[in-house]
């Protein structure tokens, strides 16, 4: 463990050089001890994969009563806890209508797409990071046998809500954006609603697991397969169908 | 209460307050003037807060219609003010009066100008901030820039601070954006990755600003920076971090950054300087100068004693 300096007014602690459950056990922990013990000149913190950048006043301290005050922290870090963090449990609607990479991905994987799902859904992962967009979650670690590299051309649009796996990470987008990963199923879960609070279900550190739910039950819990959807879906058959032509 | 109708609105005016802090752990960003010290100097001329929320205009071309009696100042980069079509200085208050039309003109020196109004624009805080950022949607008038049509609300004040003798920063105390400008860098994140040579031939050349300029970001062209890696578990990213990618070119982050991210970084540059910074446009040159945390401590500390002792004359 190590602390270095970011910036003139920033810390980062670094936990390991990579990303594990356990490290994000202790990531949890060590960023709410940090909320409580260095509050009066804290101005943001941000948990990442192996590391949390601590930005604080510097009219209010300087980079070394900040050090000592993390290394306290540190020092109060209780290892042993690794089932630390919240279990989340998000419903997913594989349906092939709203997944185009599945197929793509399963044969790829030499599996079926229903095994595909299973391996996806039976996995407990965790919150890695949060970033790249609002409410974006990086969660892993995706087993191995349906890990599977980005798009080589991402998509200008990627749907609301669309579960998607990138190399050994899953995630699920919080809004329409661009987006390079594989897209294999839908999640009716809003994951960043700025009207609420919290206005994410899952924060860093957290457990999530995906439970598969058919059409019907998505529907029901407010998932959306509306014209844009469609529209989207379309424009990208009708790109493909353009190319192969 | 008094209003601005937006008649013109601008390559790009976003509504803006101090910044959005306390929320990068959900992926928000900053946001926020990138040019601060003009900022503050705009709510300060006004009465305000320092903190109150501005319109920050980049590159100039905006005009408003005035409902309602109030005060402005403009402050940042040289751009003609005119109060119904009459020249007025910059850095100092103005009285603007019911159906007044507000203009500024296109940029000669800077690239982004501050109009602030006594009480502030009544903004609904998004996470704690007015602060528009357009990538995010969220902060100003629905995370969005000003439009033709707009009717932008000012929080209303006592009449008197309307009324109170308008105040100017005198030449010499006002920032010069010049074209020219060393960055206070401070070594920093996987500063071990680049080797002696890399940070001498970082520290000792000149770089220009690249076409790829904005608020998230410069992205400069310069000698090839190498670190002995290509990239880096994502992580946390602060304000002004230089991030080195494969290509060798430096890209200084601004407020509007993604909040993490895996390029290398060599170190951060100072805010003070990322304020000039954000001030330049394509083909302006730069350079990197290094300085300890501790440099930067004291300058900061100075900057802002030197901040709160310049006083503002009165004038008519």
């Amino acid at each position: 463990m190590k602390i270095e300096i970011a910036g003139e007014n920033a810390l980062i602690l670094y936990f390991d050089d990579k990303a594990s459950p356990e490290v994000a056990a202790k990531i949890y922990q060590a960023q709410q001890l940090i909320r409580e013990y260095c509050a009066e000149v804290l101005i943001d913190l941000i948990p990442s994969y192996a590391s949390i950048l601590v930005i604080f006043d510097l009219f209010k301290c300087d980079h070394l009563y900040l050090k000592a005050k993390l290394q306290h922290c540190l020092n109060k870090l209780q290892v042993s806890n690794v089932m630390d963090g919240r279990l989340v449990e998000l419903p997913a609607y594989y349906g092939i209508e709203c997944a185009p990479d599945l197929a793509a991905l399963a044969q790829r994987a030499e599996l079926s797409i229903e095994e595909v799902i299973t391996i996806h859904q039976r996995q407990e992962y965790r919150v890695y990071a949060i970033g790249f967009a609002p409410g974006f979650a990086y969660l892993g670690d995706v087993d191995d046998r349906i890990a599977a590299p980005r798009l080589a051309t991402p998509r200008m649009k990627v749907p609301k809500g669309a579960i998607a796996i990138a190399d050994k990470q899953t995630a699920v987008y919080p809004s329409i954006s661009p987006g390079g990963w594989n897209l294999i199923g839908l999640c009716p879960t809003a994951m960043f609603n700025a009207e609420k609070e919290p206005t994410m279900p899952v924060s860093v550190g957290d457990r999530v697991k995906f439970c598969q739910i058919n059409k019907s039950e998505f529907l029901a819990l407010g998932g959306q397969l509306g014209d844009q959807l469609r529209d989207q879906l379309r424009e990208q058959l009708n790109e493909k169908l353009s190319e192969q032509r | 209460m008094s209003s601005f109708i937006v008649q013109q609105a601008g390559m790009l005016s976003l509504l803006q307050d101090a910044g959005r802090f306390g929320a990068h752990h959900i992926g928000l960003t900053t946001g926020g003037p990138v040019d601060k010290l003009a900022f503050k100097w705009a709510n300060r001329l006004c009465s305000n807060e320092l903190d109150a929320t501005t319109i920050e205009i980049t590159l100039g071309g905006i005009e408003l219609i005035a409902q309602g009696k109030s005060k402005i100042a403009v402050t940042g980069a040289d751009v003609p003010l005119t109060i119904n079509g009459k020249m007025k200085a910059l850095w100092r208050s103005h009285y603007v009066n019911d159906g007044d039309v507000i203009n500024l003109g296109f940029a000669s020196k800077g690239m982004r100008a501050y109009l602030a109004v006594t009480g502030g624009f009544q903004v609904k805080a998004s996470f704690g901030s007015a602060a528009t950022v357009c990538r995010e949607k969220i902060g100003g008038l629905d995370g969005g820039k000003l439009n033709a049509g707009n009717v932008l609300a000012i929080t209303a004040v006592d009449p008197a601070r309307i009324n109170s003798s308008n105040v100017i920063l005198v030449e010499k105390h006002r920032p010069t954006y010049s074209t020219d400008i060393v960055l206070r860098t401070i070594l920093g994140y996987q500063q071990q990755n680049f080797s002696a040579l890399a940070k001498q031939l970082f520290f000792n050349s000149e770089f220009t600003v690249s076409e790829h300029c904005d608020r998230m970001g410069y992205r400069l062209n310069g000698e090839k920076i190498s670190a002995n890696i290509e990239g880096i578990l994502s992580e946390g990213i602060c304000a002004g971090a230089i991030q080195i990618p494969a290509d060798g070119q430096p890209i200084v982050l601004l407020n509007d950054r993604q909040t993490i991210g895996g390029y290398p970084k060599i170190g951060s540059v100072i805010a003070l300087d990322t304020a000039k910074l954000a001030q330049l446009g394509q083909g302006a040159k730069i350079s990197f100068a290094q300085i300890s945390i501790e440099d930067a401590h004291n300058i900061n500390h100075l900057a802002q004693c030197l901040f709160y002792n310049t006083q503002l004359q009165q004038c008519d």
